[in-house]
């Protein structure tokens, strides 16, 4: 007890720059995961990308990014078990948070794929079992949480594959597929408006202080659909069937109405994104404000200050701009074989996945549900040449990321308890 | 400090662009035989090296292009088609080039005399030899749209009638070379027998030329067939 009142202050800012460090991180190198479809497909240049991905990433980080990071803050190990020793809690949260950080840089600087989600949370299954015991950890949360690793890519593609074959049906397999794309593409852009208002209405809105009822939620959500169809429909307007661009590759004019739709599921992936992501940074450190901000006592039940989020948010947004950028602009020119009409599909089918995913709180990652989309993509025949490899990399990647997250944080855990006690 | 993203690694380069890239040389190398030919026929044979140079170049070309694909497609790559398909394909649409230095070369090599009474006739089949090249070039023409459409419906029916075409086309190529073979034995008699004997053999290559336009045909409806 006398610990927490004697070093709170300490806690609260040295959590708050370890947090606001993983934003900066997440932000600099996942965003540009996130976006980097839509860049390489042409849809968006890298600015454009930027910006959308400033607003929506903030707004999916404000809006609907609650359930996740309380999965972070008092899913995985519940804080009342620690209501002799809440010192520990604030230990462990700081070194699960520096733990991730340092080994997302290391692996940065190897050239390493690895997820932020898995780093964190293979960080705080660490210290609590190894530091405290091994029943401070909620397992049956964390299969839960390790399944939906699995889980996500593989119904990303799915949902990816449907997308992909009705707009093979609907439009591409057409004799006229430049009418038929200005007449269906408004109807994706309405589906992309109704599911993050879906979620929004639903799960995010709750610590602003508004609750809706389904009825209600499903109301609204289509109404907003049915201005973002109109917006889009407006800016479809422009795109014209040029004849000339279209002599070598007759699909050149429907690409391009493509490209307006990749616009709005670009929004819809920031949006997915920030309301994921935000957690990995911010959960740990609304563990600690908990803590310290009640005296040491550790209610499960307390709400979570918005601020926090809006320093998450805020942090993946300046790590875009400061760093983000640059990842963006390699990763988009890595992956130029995605068109519109593809990349669109993959990015819809991810974003609803993770956005799905954030809604019932459950960390994943946002890369590899991408990856599992485009796959979805592939198996649909869309997409020319993909390389199986990366689905063996990506395993890897778990298996290496999940004991390296939990030495580090193991290790940072002992160190904090030294120095404090 | 980026990590690798898995995105990033995911995408193999398409090989679609390439192929079409490949036959457009190798028809390059067909279409130049005629200008081989009508400088063989009045025997200037400089001009006719100088041709044949060029042959040799765009062959060389192409040869780097087949190679750099093959090098591109390895067994790991996930594809709507079967890679084997589309290697053979490749195979295909190199031995055009092939065959149209082939025939430069066996003709200049023995600077050929072409009987004044069938030149006209052999004009006329090796330009509907070439045509067969130019049909299988349409239709390949047409791989990025049967990549795009996600192997549509309409897009494979507008590919096997294009496929038709070149059958079709063959198959006239098929008749002048009967017609050819017919006149040349009229009068044979009346020259070096062992000329004879390369003209004969001129006429075998022209006739594989179109053969092999042919197979690329085939060989792409195998790839529709799915």
């Amino acid at each position: 007890m006398s610990i927490i009142a004697e070093y709170g202050q300490w806690f609260i800012i040295m959590v708050c720059v370890f947090g606001f460090l993983m934003a900066w991180g997440v932000g600099a190198n996942d965003v540009a995961n996130a976006m980097g479809t839509s860049v390489g497909s042409r849809a968006l240049t890298v600015k454009q990308a930027i910006l959308i991905a400033m607003i929506f990433e903030f707004a999916g980080a404000y809006l609907a990014g609650g359930a996740v990071t309380d999965t972070i803050r008092k899913g995985i190990i519940d804080p009342v078990l620690f209501g002799s020793s809440p010192e520990l809690l604030v230990y462990g949260m700081m070194s699960a948070l520096l733990a991730a950080g340092i080994w997302l840089v290391i692996a940065s600087i190897m050239g390493w794929p690895v997820s932020t989600t898995h780093s964190i949370v293979g960080a705080i299954v660490g210290f609590a079992a190894v530091g405290v015991g091994v029943d401070y950890v909620n397992w049956s949360k964390v299969t839960s949480i390790v399944s939906s690793w699995v889980v996500s890519p593989v119904l990303a593609g799915v949902i990816s594959f449907l997308i992909f074959r009705s707009v093979h049906r609907l439009i591409l397999d057409r004799s006229d597929p430049f009418t038929a794309a200005k007449r269906w593409v408004p109807m994706y852009m309405f589906f992309v408006g109704l599911l993050m208002s879906m979620v929004t209405l639903l799960k995010g809105l709750k610590h602003v202080g508004i609750s809706v009822s389904f009825v209600e939620a499903f109301l609204i959500s289509c109404l907003i659909g049915v201005v973002v169809m109109s917006l889009g429909a407006a800016m479809l307007t422009r795109i014209k069937l040029d004849p000339e661009e279209n002599k070598d590759f007759r699909f050149t004019s429907v690409e391009r109405v493509f490209a307006v739709l990749m616009v709005f599921t670009a929004c819809s992936m920031a949006f997915a994104h920030g309301s994921n992501d935000v957690a990995n940074a911010v959960g740990p450190l609304a563990a600690v404000y908990n803590i310290v901000a009640s005296g040491g006592l550790v209610a499960s039940k307390s709400a979570m200050p918005s601020w926090i989020l809006i320093l998450g948010g805020g942090g993946i947004v300046i790590g875009l701009a400061t760093y983000g950028y640059k990842v963006m602009g390699t990763i988009g020119r890595k992956i130029t074989e995605l068109t519109p009409s593809r990349g669109f599909a993959a990015e819809l089918g991810a974003a609803a996945t993770v956005v799905i995913a954030s809604g019932t709180g459950l960390p994943i990652s946002t890369t590899h549900t991408l990856v599992g989309a485009v796959l979805g993509v592939g198996l649909a025949r869309g997409i020319s040449a993909l390389n199986l490899r990366v689905i063996g990399t990506i395993i890897a990647s778990w298996i290496i990321t999940l004991p390296a997250g939990a030495m580090l944080a193991i290790g940072f855990f002992f160190m904090f308890k030294g120095m404090f006690s | 400090m980026a990590a690798d993203s898995p995105l990033m690694a995911l995408f193999g380069r398409s090989p679609v662009k390439p192929m079409q890239e490949h036959i457009q040389i190798a028809h390059q190398c067909v279409t130049k035989l005629l200008e081989f030919y009508d400088a063989a026929v009045d025997k200037d044979y400089e001009a006719a090296e100088e041709v044949r140079q060029s042959i040799i170049d765009l062959e060389n070309k192409a040869d780097v292009l087949k190679r750099d694909i093959r090098a591109h497609l390895p067994n790991s790559l996930f594809m709507p088609v079967p890679r084997s398909d589309l290697l053979e394909l490749l195979t295909m649409q190199d031995r055009l080039a092939n065959a149209a230095k082939d025939i430069s070369g066996v003709m200049l090599g023995r600077e050929m005399v072409i009987p004044k009474k069938i030149r006209k006739s052999m004009r006329k089949y090796l330009i509907s030899s070439i045509d067969t090249s130019e049909r299988a070039l349409t239709a390949l023409r047409e791989l990025d749209e049967l990549f795009e459409t996600g192997f549509g419906s309409k897009e494979v029916k507008l590919i096997s009638g294009l496929i038709l075409k070149l059958d079709k086309a063959e198959h006239k190529a098929d008749e002048y070379e009967i017609k050819v073979r017919r006149q040349l034995r009229v009068v044979e008699q009346d020259y070096p027998p062992i000329d004879i004997m390369f003209v004969y053999k001129v006429i075998e290559l022209i006739g594989n030329m179109a053969n092999y336009a042919q197979r690329v045909g085939s060989r792409m409806q195998i790839l529709l067939a799915r």
